[in-house]
């Protein structure tokens, strides 16, 4: 029992947990963004499939990790013109359409895969970059300054998103637009454009995270992100639509996956409980959306399309 | 000019007639499988075994992939076998429980699934499996001589099955080879998250696993981790020295032709089921294939052939 509790069996879980984090928090980090603004985007999936695709295949045929980043976020912006289309401008209904973006994604990366790639082959992964001095600070620095840029760049994100919604007039026109369409529009914000906006911004981000997720593990295949998008619009909810509680939601759902996966290497959870455990982040996620949801309110437009004039 | 086209005409009729014989004459053979044709893994090694057989009969194949969904799997088998498939192979654990009830439907129909030994009592239905812990124990014994930090790691889907034989037999074989090893066995819970089993190869590489291995689907998460940190690697299934031609040391590959051969053979002989089919080392339908450019231990590589050789001539009994 004691080895289970060694400075280094800590560290590397937490440094697990920050990994695992990962791609739910720049995922869930855009679709905050857009349900902001009263748009709600059930295709983060999709988009991540896609992005993650572009990313592997450009990394395959480049060896330039940075240009793999560059095409994920390029079709997530790409995806995200199609989806302020279908609901900013046709007025479509949001979930509807967001599942058809979903399954398209799932469907289509698979075909690209399978037609210009076919059987799966490593690609190159990010190197890991110590931050200088930071990761030298005995314990912190393994556990904080040594992971892989994309790590520090979604962690980053946070305060950044948390600015712009709050601190900026694009963050007020959002919020405004996500609370009340029909007040922000007679103030003279283009509820529109405004829209627009978030949708492209939240796609890029589910594309980034789409693509770090294909180059940190050096591979694609047929469903690579195994449904991390509908992961990361309940952490949104979790999160209470704030960039800080969405990263909060991202870091437990990360830790508790990566507590259960070194108890079960260790040994300390018998293997008859194997499968029961493996569903511990969820449910912990799920328990704890019920506690955290009710106490906040969504914005009040979230669904909803707006028709100028009604 | 009647009689230019009256000539066309029956040579036109006779070129149907051959063609109408040769396509009555080709085994149609359709595959239902969970994963990706070209997985690297479970489904591909059924694929690579119908193709291999290719030159044998005249084989006219069909493929549905990515059924990770039981009930889109059943509606494919049951298409299958409306269309007049001779023989549908469900290749899954999971399908089992579907096929049970749909292969009364369809009494002229062969069905064969494995990995499993139960045929359900049913006429029409063989099974199939696969003796991994064969493999499994052989790579064991390597990985057990291999071992310089005494721990190995190994990561699974969900202990059922093919996936559970492997991973008991190469537990025993790394005991056997290296009664102080520490073999850490991490079922992760799925078959398809790969990044969950990369966070799994970490986690082994964590605790000091200097030699790993795994099986299924999701294991290319996995082999991404032993790669970054230069760990080496043992594959099942099919070769997965592709993956990592610097970290892989050997895999099993399922040669699943050997038993597929009986199966068409039965079904063209009007055969359609109640048969257990099992692929072993002993029959060639597992083997084990090293990857040339990883430099193993020679004393390693000789105890696996040693291992190999005292399980093909039964000398060896294993405990799974």
């Amino acid at each position: 029992m004691t080895d289970v509790f060694t400075t280094t069996i800590v560290v590397a879980t937490i440094a697990s947990g920050i990994r695992l984090a990962t791609p739910f928090l720049l995922a869930a980090l855009g679709e905050a963004i857009g349900q902001r603004s009263g748009v709600l985007n059930l295709g983060v999936d999709g988009v991540m499939l896609l992005g993650a695709f572009a990313a592997y295949f450009v990394v395959l045929d480049t060896e330039n990790v940075w240009l793999g980043v560059v095409a994920g976020i390029t079709i997530g912006i790409c995806m995200g013109v199609l989806y302020a289309v279908i609901t900013v401008f046709l007025h479509a209904e949001q979930g509807v359409s967001g599942i058809g973006i979903y399954l398209f994604g799932l469907g289509m990366s698979d075909l690209l895969f399978q037609k210009l790639v076919g059987t799966p082959l490593p690609i190159d992964q990010f190197s890991e970059w110590s931050v200088p001095y930071l990761s030298d600070v005995p314990v912190i620095g393994v556990m904080l300054f040594q992971h892989s840029p994309m790590v520090y760049i979604a962690f980053l994100l946070v305060p950044v998103v948390a600015f712009i919604l709050n601190r900026t007039t694009f963050g007020l026109n959002v919020r405004a637009v996500g609370e009340s369409p029909e007040s922000a529009d007679s103030l003279g914000v283009s509820v529109r454009r405004v829209r627009f906006c978030t949708i492209i911004a939240g796609n890029a981000l589910a594309g980034l995270a789409g693509a770090a997720l294909a180059i940190e593990l050096g591979i694609f295949q047929q469903n690579l992100t195994n449904a991390m998008g509908f992961i990361a619009i309940a952490l949104v909810y979790f999160g209470a639509w704030r960039a800080p509680g969405v990263m909060a939601g991202a870091l437990v759902f990360g830790m508790v996956g990566a507590i259960v996966l070194q108890a079960k290497t260790l040994g300390l959870i018998p293997r008859s409980a194997s499968d029961i455990a493996a569903m511990a982040p969820a449910i912990i996620t799920i328990l704890a959306l019920v506690v955290v949801a009710n106490r906040f309110r969504q914005p009040a437009a979230l669904t909803k399309p707006y028709f100028r004039g009604d | 000019m009647f009689k230019k086209s009256l000539v066309s005409f029956f040579a036109a009729a006779l070129c149907s007639a051959a063609s109408m014989s040769a396509s009555a004459e080709a085994l149609k053979v359709a595959i239902v499988a969970p994963s990706a044709s070209n997985d690297l893994a479970f489904t591909q090694s059924i694929v690579d075994g119908v193709n291999a057989l290719k030159e044998e009969f005249e084989i006219e194949m069909a493929i549905t992939d990515g059924t990770f969904i039981v009930d889109d799997a059943a509606a494919a088998i049951r298409d299958y076998a409306k269309q007049g498939f001779d023989v549908v192979l469900a290749h899954g654990s999971q399908y089992g429980g579907s096929l049970k009830e749909i292969a009364p439907d369809f009494p002229d129909t062969a069905f064969a699934w494995g990995t499993s030994a139960d045929t359900f009592g049913l006429p029409n239905v063989s099974a199939y499996e696969a003796m991994s812990n064969e493999g499994g124990y052989v790579m064991g014994v390597m990985a057990g001589k291999m071992t310089k930090s005494g721990v190995i790691g190994v990561v699974g889907p969900i202990e059922v099955g093919d996936a559970k034989l492997y991973v008991d037999g190469f537990v025993e074989g790394a005991k056997a080879a290296n009664g102080d090893a520490t073999v850490n066995v991490n079922y992760i819970g799925s078959f398809g998250d790969v990044a969950l089993a990369a966070e799994a190869g970490r986690s082994h590489i964590a605790n000091g696993a200097d030699v790993m291995t795994g099986t299924a689907q999701m294991v290319v998460g996995a082999i991404g981790a032993a790669r970054s940190k230069d760990v080496a690697w043992f594959g099942t299934q099919a070769n997965q020295t592709k993956l990592g031609k610097k970290v892989v040391v050997a895999s099993q590959v399922y040669k699943w032709e050997v038993i597929l051969r009986d199966i068409f053979n039965d079904a063209k002989n009007g055969v359609l089921g109640g048969k257990l089919h099992k692929v072993d080392l002993a029959n060639g339908g597992l083997t084990i294939e090293f990857n040339d450019k990883y430099s193993l231990d020679a004393g390693a590589r000789k105890a696996g052939e040693e291992a190999m050789a005292a399980i093909m001539d039964g000398s060896l009994k294993l405990s799974h």
